[in-house]
């Protein structure tokens, strides 16, 4: 669905994304990881067409992205961060509009109001919504289309738990009609919970790829077993079969508190890959 | 064309609760009527008015919406998204363009109800195409600036020169021989003959050089900025 191979791309001499190859299938969900100034919403803008890479290909539909014909634009659905709506238009008329262009139903911008959660709020001026409200706005004004491809440019960034909850499930649901889901996020959280497929991003390289619980187990050095105790006490014991006979001890005199295997997380493997967290920005960086 | 359509539908509903375009598009045919029916002054030209307010209208309100549609749909975002959505660039300023050619057109229409009924096609001729030059310099100036802060401060000199021109013209000449190369004036003095017969060839030549001028500056800045 989205094929990508050797695209560079550089703002005033600065290599803002060096060779990036990617081949993302359909009905999957692909994650783009990296902290703010990565250079995420450059690829996502070179792969949906905004931006022209200085070299490499980007083919979606198995056609160059600039070839693409208005039909195929149709079925491309793309959320970036910075996407703004009608503020003193209500929520229904800002979806009518894109209908209108779209060829879409008027009776689907009420149902996919309802799909996320807006129905009450439909004629609301969309100045008057909520940051949630408002991002749940701007993923109706996608999803309305049905799209074959999504691009979700970091969709939950700033949201509460709830509505990034929300928005979570929305955005499986469209995997389950077949849909692919490229995002973008520096919550590793989200990534784990959504993706099939990570990419961690750095400086413009991806310094990592795999799906994410294999990623995680890949970088799995120490091969411990954490076990916190019932009487507050943490051990660590190796994780092989040598340590089995000591943790059915612990289990059967329900000593167990917790017990965690210790494969690090999609953040710490970002950490131990390049020194940065995921959630550095590059005023933090460079302080 | 369903695009453009898409546009105009969209401008209509947002006028609608947008006080700010909203009151440029209505202050100036209102004042026509209510000037032309309560007051009298002796030795007033004859529906004076309507062609002073006119001309200012034709000067102010599409320019200064034009910009400012362009500019902020800019600022929010919004345009991009349209973009996104294969609306064309020429699709999104012909729906503007047209739409508040249409909406000029209506209150100019409102404006002639003063006018004698053989003099309304001269007037809404005439006044059709200083919206048309007004709204290419207003679409020039919203191209060009990257936000409505940057686009008001532009359109507030251009505004005033050309709409305001024409009527300080009257009382200077120093001024009206600068006012003459305005499309505004020109169409001041057309508009005071009012009869196709007593157009004066270097009123076209003015007002064609004009239209000229806007659409060379239009592509000038099309070409260097886009619509991003």
């Amino acid at each position: 669905m989205i094929f990508a191979s050797g695209i560079y791309k550089s703002f005033a001499g600065r290599n803002v994304i060096s060779g990036i190859d990617l081949d993302i299938g359909p009905g999957s969900i692909f994650g783009l990881l990296g902290p703010s100034g990565a250079g995420k919403t450059t690829l996502i803008k070179v792969i949906t067409g905004q931006l022209v890479p200085d070299s490499g290909d980007v083919k979606v539909f198995g056609r160059n992205v600039s070839g693409l014909t208005g039909e195929d634009r149709k079925k491309i659905g793309i959320m970036m961060d910075d996407h703004g709506v009608y503020g003193r238009m209500s929520c229904a008329d800002n979806l009518k509009i894109f209908a209108d262009i779209y060829g879409v139903p008027y009776h689907e911008v009420f149902r996919t109001l309802k799909d996320v959660g807006l129905e009450k709020d439909a004629g609301k001026p969309a100045m008057k919504l909520s940051k949630g409200m408002r991002a749940r706005l701007q993923l109706a004004r996608v999803l309305m289309i049905s799209p074959q491809i999504l691009f979700l440019d970091e969709p939950t960034s700033g949201l509460d738990p709830m509505t990034m909850k929300y928005i979570h499930k929305l955005i499986l649901e469209q995997k389950e009609k077949g849909c692919t889901v490229f995002l973008t996020t520096h919550n590793m959280e989200e990534a784990a919970a959504l993706c099939d497929e990570v990419a961690l991003l750095n400086e413009g390289k991806i310094v990592e790829r795999g799906a994410p619980g294999q990623v995680c187990r890949k970088y799995n050095h120490s091969k411990k077993i954490r076990i916190h105790l019932t009487t507050g006490e943490d051990i660590e014991l190796a994780h092989d079969e040598g340590s089995a006979g000591k943790i059915m001890e612990l289990m059967s005199e329900g000593c167990v508190e917790t017990i965690h295997s210790s494969e690090p997380t999609l953040e710490t493997v970002f950490l131990e890959l390049t020194g940065r967290k995921l959630d550095c920005t590059e005023e933090m960086l460079y302080a | 064309m369903r695009n453009i359509g898409v546009i105009i539908k969209k401008q209509i509903k947002d006028t609608l609760k947008n006080k700010t375009v909203l009151i440029q598009f209505v202050m100036f045919p209102v004042l026509t009527l209510i000037f032309e029916h309560a007051v009298s002054i002796p030795d007033m030209p004859e529906l004076f008015f309507t062609k002073l307010f006119s001309v200012m209208y034709m000067g102010m309100a599409p320019l200064t919406s034009v910009a400012a549609i362009i500019s902020e749909e800019k600022e929010k975002n919004t345009l991009r998204v349209l973009m996104m959505a294969n609306v064309k660039p020429w699709e999104y300023l012909a729906g503007i363009g047209i739409y508040v050619w249409m909406i000029c057109m209506a209150g100019a229409g409102i404006m002639s109800t003063s006018l004698p009924a053989a003099d309304i096609p001269f007037f809404l001729g005439v006044l059709s195409c200083g919206f048309f030059i007004s709204i290419v310099i207003g679409a020039c100036v919203g191209i060009f600036a990257p936000n409505q802060m940057v686009s008001t401060s532009i359109v507030m000199p251009v505004m005033l020169i050309f709409s305001f021109a024409p009527m300080l013209a009257m009382f200077n000449d120093k001024i009206s021989m600068a006012a003459k190369f305005f499309y505004t004036q020109q169409i001041r003095l057309l508009l005071d003959n009012m009869t196709f017969a007593g157009i004066k060839p270097e009123s076209i030549a003015v007002v064609a050089v004009n239209s000229v001028l806007a659409v060379f500056l239009f592509f000038v800045a099309f070409k260097r900025k886009g619509l991003e």
